[in-house]
């Protein structure tokens, strides 16, 4: 690992600021992704913004229609908090699969948002429940924020401050993991709003996660496994590795939507 | 027995030590003025050296020296041996490639060590390593075994075809005439799966050169540091044998990987004297430990098993082709041809057996002894065919089995092996008892309601183990004998020290050698110490593999115990005014036969000392060397259960058992836990671990736990559903009548499972691991076959 300045800044505006100064920075948050790449060497960034000072960016605030989790909150804070467990019980138990008990300590979900791992568990989410992503800047609506592998709709500089997850009547989260990482190899997150609508997000199959349209027509029309029992995910586009081909991966889809719309609450 | 003593489960005395951070390993190890060695590796799995240009490196801050082959060879420094000749068909030796400690000229794999930086800081070393400029020639490579014969890739000028050897063993002719005459022919093509061994320690290695002794002292992880120091004076030339000393201090795990002579550790031992004598210690990182560790098993075969018309095995015979690797590790040779085929005739009475095997080289790390070493790769064939057959035949697989077992012993295989004890039938009874065998027809009808296929598999596996004699392995071409050495020291006050040419790096030595002594001598286990792993106190040993340390190096401390024994009886003789022939020893103490006269040890070993009575030498200290007669054959069966996901393809072994005949236990808990821990390594390979080389870039693709998938406890049956049973044939050949039990469980379990599997969806073959892809696309076939 190369040298770096390391900054731990108590508001969002001052984090800000040090990363526009900097002439090479990354912003830090649990460090799962960051810290690796930088002990592996495949990065040297000149600093490193640390987050996790910011008070304003952790804690989780439940309203009638909403929970809103700020962008610092630990996976094991939104695992164990009585007001996510009430308020959308699904989201909860997803963040209790993340990775094991120490990464559940440090990763955020805004840190793994902004990472866009395609493998990563929250993106399903954010996709399912209809999330918005609020930044130091605007807020984006989750249908615009995964845009590829890594990407997301971020500008440099641009900070996650909040994530606001509508209460939907039910949702659940179904993870198929990567035999080797744990990681999801595909997972299938399934949600019914309080209009009825139902949204389907999913990670890992693909470069980036994303939305299954015919299984949310169905769905929306008869929340029911045999609404979606015959509808085949196509493999073109999604991830090909040892671990899973495209078409299982495709297969899992289907099996992982099914079963998540059995276990909805 | 006593409470301490042979067949007593003792919790291990050297957990203490483990369990609170206080275990000495080669990295805990920090010598005055030491400096650190990086190496630089090989990107490409096959290229020619064009330049090295190391001047940048050399200037960089903290770096001792660059040090490239042309340095090694101007020193004249040996390259690393295979230490096990074999002959192929045609009468001609091995043809093996020169295998240097750092390269020359040619990179054959990637991780190959190429160049080596001695800095003062290991971040200095990595740094300047980084800087060395190495220009390549990419080379056509190929990472295949089934394609190493016919690619265009030469790995060694030496090996025409890279075909190191093409060896038979067993009878051809007779075997083709029992295939001719057949009933039933049951055939299978069977891939072995590469393993990457995992030790939970990383291969280390600290080098001391002393300049005013003109002494080298070297640390490192080894199962064998006897061997090493033979191996790196006589072949290495670095020193003659007792200007060497050579340490295996704690080592966290060997599972074979560390049976090996390592270019690393002959590295550090030669750099730390051209830096002028100070220590150099090098310390595998994870991905350099699964770039270059000697990986495990890696076969692809072709077998058949010929059966007559009422069920009994004809013939058998098998075409392996055995990947090496790039270059021939220490005992590579032996593996797929002595370790392998000799126990091709499993548990039956198969009066034919032919088996060819070529060995290849390829551009992948080199392959070696993992685990079982050649007979879970045996066993998988045997019994693969065996349940393959008995489904073919529509025989009950433990019926078949049971209808060709060899029932009386001695018993002379085809293949060389005479098996001197067991009872097959015995254990298949008792695992089909544990296991609940007969009911699986009501169990598969529930998991179905689950929407899950039960399947349920077996396997009788033997081995060959405690490896001896030297003779027999000697004239196999073996370039060591495989005996093992003891001594026992009497201290004054009665307490024993046993010194032991075997190596624990896991198995307990500490616990069960002392309870050999506990019961021979009536003292209690921390009475006793043992001290292995260091060639300046320990008397020359062969070293830890093979199950060979409880019935070779125990062997060797009862015959060194019976002679201190004897001695003991003199001293107490001359201390009680008796004949020695008089003297009796029983529970601890000494009596005079015929009276009331008695000593107890301490007593009699306090007297060996102070020796104030006249007549007798003083002291009581033995040694012994102990050559078996015979190898030791465990043997036992397996039952697996396995539920598979019908939607994924995801397999749980849902129940589990095993029966094994270890002959007399010394220690059942550790036993125990020597065969859930095979178990578990042997679930690993049937339904996790995949070694993969990319077949395009000649990269590994597993080189991290992201991508090489190890068993977690949840891979494993829950407590309640793995079973554990023992019979008993004590082995003839030792006096504790003991087998070995370090390999067993991984032996026989991975063709238990790939039986179960292939018994629950209904397909005939199936490759390691079945990850849920695998066992998914099986069933995908299937259906697809079906419609």
């Amino acid at each position: 690992m190369e040298n770096f300045n390391y900054h731990r800044p108590a508001t969002v505006a001052a984090a800000a600021a040090l990363l526009k100064k900097s002439k090479d920075g990354v912003y830090l948050a649990g460090g799962h992704t960051i810290l690796p790449t930088m002990k592996q060497g495949l990065r040297a960034p000149k600093d490193v913004v640390d987050l996790s000072g910011i008070k304003a960016m952790s804690g989780i605030k439940a309203s009638a229609g909403a929970v809103v989790i700020g962008a610092g909150t630990t996976h094991m804070e939104v695992a164990s908090s009585s007001a996510v467990k009430k308020a959308i019980p699904a989201l909860a138990e997803m963040a209790g699969k993340i990775g094991g008990v120490h990464v559940r300590h440090k990763g955020t979900i805004g840190g793994s948002i902004a990472n866009a791992d395609p493998a990563s568990d929250y993106p399903s989410a954010c996709l399912a429940l209809g999330a918005t992503i609020v930044t130091n800047q605007r807020k984006i609506p989750a249908d615009k924020f995964f845009t590829g592998l890594f990407q997301t709709a971020l500008k440099k500089g641009e900070i996650i401050t909040a994530v606001s997850f509508p209460i939907p009547k039910r949702a659940a989260h179904q993870k198929f993991p990567n035999p080797a990482s744990r990681y999801a190899l595909t997972g299938v997150f399934v949600a019914q709003g309080k209009d009825g609508k139902a949204r389907v997000g999913v990670t890992g199959a693909g470069p980036a996660a994303f939305r299954v349209a015919d299984m949310e027509a169905a769905l929306s029309k008869e929340f029911s496994e045999k609404s979606i029992a015959a509808i085949k995910v196509p493999p073109r586009g999604l991830l090909n590795d040892m671990h899973a081909t495209a078409a299982y991966r495709a297969h899992l889809v289907s099996v992982l939507a099914r079963r998540a719309v059995a276990a909805a609450k | 027995m006593n409470a301490t003593g042979v067949g007593a489960s003792v919790k291990r005395k050297e957990d203490n030590r483990f369990i609170t951070g206080k275990g000495r390993y080669t990295d805990d190890i920090n010598l005055k003025g030491q400096a650190y060695a990086v190496f630089v590796r090989s990107p490409h799995a096959h290229a020619e050296i064009k330049s090295i240009n190391t001047k940048k490196a050399a200037g960089m801050p903290g770096v001792l020296g660059v040090f490239t082959g042309s340095d090694v060879a101007e020193d004249k420094i040996g390259g690393l041996i295979c230490g096990w000749m074999i002959h192929s068909k045609d009468g001609s030796a091995m043809k093996a490639g020169p295998h240097p400690i750092l390269a020359v000229g040619k990179v054959r794999y990637v991780g190959d060590h190429v160049a080596v930086v001695v800095a003062d800081s290991k971040a200095q070393a990595a740094a300047a390593a980084a800087a060395v400029n190495v220009s390549y020639n990419a080379l056509p490579h190929n990472v295949d075994a089934a394609k190493a014969m016919s690619t265009k890739a030469q790995v060694h000028k030496e090996a025409a075809n890279n075909n190191v050897y093409n060896w038979g063993l067993g009878d051809e002719a007779a075997t083709a005439a029992a295939f001719k005459s057949a009933a039933h022919v049951t055939k299978l093509d069977i891939v072995n799966n590469r393993l990457i061994p995992n030790a939970m320690e990383p291969r280390a290695a600290i080098g001391s050169y002393d300049t005013g002794d003109d002494h080298y002292t070297l640390y490192t992880t080894s199962q064998n540091p006897h061997v090493a120091r033979l191996v790196i004076s006589a072949f290495h030339g670095l020193c003659p044998e007792h200007k060497l000393r050579v340490i295996a201090p704690d080592v966290g795990g060997g599972f074979g990987s560390k049976i090996f002579i390592y270019a690393e550790e002959v590295v550090c031992l030669w750099a730390s004297k051209r830096v002028g004598g100070r220590p150099v210690k090098w310390t595998a990182d994870r991905t350099e430990s699964f770039l270059s560790d000697a990986h495990g098993r890696d076969h692809v075969t072709k077998a058949e098993l010929a059966t007559d018309s009422s069920g009994k095995i004809t013939g058998l015979r098998v075409h392996t082709i055995a990947s090496m690797g790039a270059y021939l590790s220490t005992f590579a040779s032996c593996v797929p041809t002595y370790l392998y085929a000799t126990l091709l005739s499993g548990q039956y009475n198969i009066p034919n057996i032919y088996a060819e095997v070529d060995a290849v080289y390829t551009n992948t790390s080199p392959v070696d002894a993992y685990r079982g070493a050649g007979r879970p790769e045996a066993t998988y064939v045997v019994e693969r065919l065996m349940e393959t057959a008995a489904r073919e035949l529509k025989m009950d697989p433990a019926e078949f089995r049971r209808r060709n077992f060899i029932t009386s012993f001695p018993h002379q295989t085809p293949v060389i092996m005479m098996y001197d004890a067991g009872d097959y039938g015995a254990a298949l009874d008792k695992a089909l008892e544990l296991s609940d065998y007969r009911n699986v027809k009501a169990r598969k009808a529930e998991a179905a309601k689950r929407g899950k296929l039960r399947g349920v598999g077996l396997s009788a596996y033997i081995e060959a183990c405690g490896i001896a004699p030297s003779a027999a392995v000697g004239s196999l071409g073996a370039g060591v004998g495989l005996w093992e050495s003891a001594e026992v020291r009497v201290n004054p006050v009665g307490t024993v020290e046993i010194l032991t040419g075997s190596h624990s790096h896991g198995q307990g030595h500490e616990t069960t050698f002392a309870q050999l002594v506990s019961d021979r001598l009536g003292i209690d286990i921390n009475n006793v110490s043992v001290v292995h792993g260091d060639t300046d106190k320990v008397q020359f040993g062969m070293g830890t593999y093979g199950s060979r340390s409880g019935a070779v190096g125990m062997h060797a401390i009862s015959k060194a115990l019976d002679k201190a024994i004897t001695k003991a009886k003199t001293v107490a003789a001359h201390c009680m005014e008796a004949s020695a022939d008089d003297i009796e020893f029983k529970d601890g103490a000494f009596t005079v036969t015929g009276t009331d006269k008695k000593m107890d040890w301490s007593a009699v070993a306090l007297q060996a000392y102070v020796a104030h009575k006249p007549g007798f030498e003083p002291g009581i200290k033995e040694s012994a060397f102990h050559d078996p007669a015979n190898f030791v054959f465990p043997a036992g069966v397996h039952v697996c259960e396995v539920d598979v996901d019908m939607d994924t393809g995801f397999t749980e072994v849902v129940r589990y058992t095993c029966v094994d005949d270890f002959g007399n236990l010394i220690n059942p808990m550790i036993v125990e836990g020597q065969v859930q821990g095979g178990v578990a390594q042997g679930i690993g390979q049937a339904l996790l671990e995949a070694c993969v080389y990319d077949e395009d870039s000649g990269q590994l693709l597993t080189a991290s736990y992201m991508d090489y998938n190890m068993p977690r406890a949840r891979n494993m049956p829950s407590i309640g559903e793995f079973k554990l049973g023992f019979t008993c044939t004590p082995c003839p050949t030792n006096p504790m009548g003991m087998k070995g039990c370090g390999e067993a469980g991984a032996i026989g379990s991975p063709p238990a499972v790939i039986n179960a599997i292939t018994d629950a969806i209904g397909v005939r073959e199936l490759p390691m691991p079945a990850t849920p892809l695998t066992v998914w696309q099986a069933m995908q076939g299937m259906r697809k076959a079906a419609e």
